[in-house]
């Protein structure tokens, strides 16, 4: 469901198959698997991309999944939920630069995926980022609204995504300060992503005090998350 | 003509004689602070104690319509702690302490300048990163030149964690997402101009004369307003409650007798 393979000093983490990347317990676990595998190989200079075969990077929960199970379909709809929150607290405590290289729809728990990342960059010919819960009726988990008001500042940007539940292409969500970059198409997003990473890469910055910084920029999120801030000592001193 | 009046500040006291590292002069209604020497003007123990002396003096000295501009000499404002005195301790746990001690000192200068009754202009002519950039920041404006100098968080360079409250700073200040993550996860190097657009500057100027001088017209057009200091400072602190907190500064409210 998801592949993990390290090329120079690049972690590329795939999600396989040309279908909606829903992320049902199976799939949240691989990703799990496959970060803390990068995680534990982290060297100065690694960096993480993270992309999608098909026409999804993530469709979101795996509702279907959750419907199956008729009276129990919100306790597997909060276990989907509760779930996900450690992805999003690896990515968050991830030692190395992520990069999202979205080229197909980012949806829900999809996008929040996607905006995990340290830079997100997307094709501008096809995909859209979307969230949508209003449309379909749900509320939002804390963890969710926490990372939305961390990475987008703006408050029409912010409103635009979850109070119109607007499908947005590349270059509105760039506009919008919800992506950093808009490709021509799906490999010129990937490779846009990796050079991006190369250059970060040649910074060969330590991957334990790059992870920290980034938790210091989103104090809410981190605390919604449970993480906490650790003491890195300077190694020069 | 104004008074141009060198208040004296000593060098922390180790009971030899050690060169002013830094100035306080009085002209017109404005406070002049200047880190003095070509050199990299680093936060250590020393220089850290003659700016909360400057402070201090300008804070007894202060009346409405007084003002503070903060600048330096030579290429630096100022290049941060100082790390070559922390290395020196002579065993890792004593040369962490050094880098605390100076981190614990320091606090107390930005608690200084957050509670300083009247308005703050940093005239940055050079240089300026990691604690000496949050020297700049916690004024309340901040003016820069553009043909020289750069602006850098290095500490992801050094591979030093920055502290909650030069973050807090960051955070208060710098309100684009994209230009915090510029700041702290690129460790970029900013030039002027582009301080600016990321909000981190007030303004960028064609030299460092030149900066000072929109720094002395800004603190003239301040002055004019005779604000009353212990207002003005406690709106101000009201402005950044999280940093205050991680500071141990805390709020009061003040209603002026002439109402």
């Amino acid at each position: 469901m998801c592949t993990l393979e390290k090329r120079g000093n690049i972690f590329y983490l795939t999600l396989t198959g040309d279908d909606e990347h829903r992320l049902n317990p199976t799939l949240i676990s691989s990703i799990r698997s496959a970060l803390a595998e990068a995680g534990s190989q982290s060297v100065p200079g690694s960096v993480l991309i993270t992309t999608a075969q098909g026409k999804f990077f993530s469709n979101g929960f795996d509702l279907k999944w959750a419907q199956k199970a008729g009276s129990d379909s919100m306790a597997r709809l909060e276990h989907m939920v509760e779930l996900f929150k450690p992805v999003v607290a690896d990515l968050i405590s991830l030692p190395m630069p992520t990069i999202a290289a979205v080229t197909g729809h980012a949806a829900a728990a999809g996008f929040i995926l996607a905006m995990s990342h340290d830079y997100v960059l997307m094709r501008r010919d096809r995909g859209v980022m979307y969230m949508s819960e209003l449309d379909i009726g749900m509320t939002l988990p804390d963890y969710f609204t926490a990372l939305i008001r961390s990475k987008i500042g703006s408050d029409s940007a912010r409103r635009g995504l979850v109070l119109r539940a607007a499908k947005i292409k590349a270059e509105e969500a760039v506009e919008m300060g919800i992506v950093d970059s808009a490709h021509d198409n799906g490999e010129e997003a990937v490779e846009a992503a990796v050079r991006l990473g190369e250059q970060l890469s040649k910074r060969k910055w330590d991957g334990a005090v790059y992870g920290e910084l980034r938790k210091s920029l989103h104090p809410e999120t981190c605390g919604v998350l449970g993480l906490v801030n650790k003491e890195v000592l300077p190694s020069r001193l | 003509m104004f008074a141009n009046k060198v208040l004296g500040i000593a060098g922390a006291g180790t009971g030899t004689a050690t060169a002013a590292m830094c100035t306080l002069e009085k002209r017109g209604n404005f406070f002049l602070l200047t880190l003095t020497g070509d050199n990299e003007h680093r936060l250590n123990p020393t220089l850290i104690s003659s700016l909360r002396s400057a402070l201090a003096e300008a804070k007894a000295q202060s009346v409405p319509g007084s003002a503070l501009i903060t600048t330096a000499q030579g290429k630096f404002f100022s290049n941060g702690f100082d790390l070559k005195w922390a290395e020196a301790g002579g065993s890792a746990s004593a040369n962490h302490a050094r880098l605390h001690h100076m981190g614990d000192l320091f606090k107390l200068v930005l608690a200084d300048l957050l509670s300083l009754p009247m308005p703050t202009i940093a005239a940055v002519t050079g240089h300026a990163a990691a604690a000496g950039l949050m020297l700049a920041m916690s004024h309340d404006y901040v003016l820069m030149r553009r043909d020289r100098g750069v602006l850098y968080m290095s500490e992801l360079d050094i591979g030093l964690i920055i502290p909650d409250y030069f973050m807090a700073l960051i955070r208060s200040k710098v309100s684009s997402a994209s230009a915090q993550r510029c700041l702290v996860l690129q460790a970029s190097k900013v030039k002027g101009q582009e301080a600016v657009k990321m909000g981190v500057v007030d303004s960028a100027h064609d030299s460092g004369e030149q900066a000072m001088e929109a720094a002395v017209r800004l603190g003239e057009q301040l002055g004019k307003r005779n604000w009353n200091g212990e207002v003005y400072k406690e709106i101000r602190k009201a402005m950044c409650p999280e940093i205050c907190s991680l500071l141990g500064l805390s709020n009061k409210g003040i209603v002026l007798s002439r109402l």
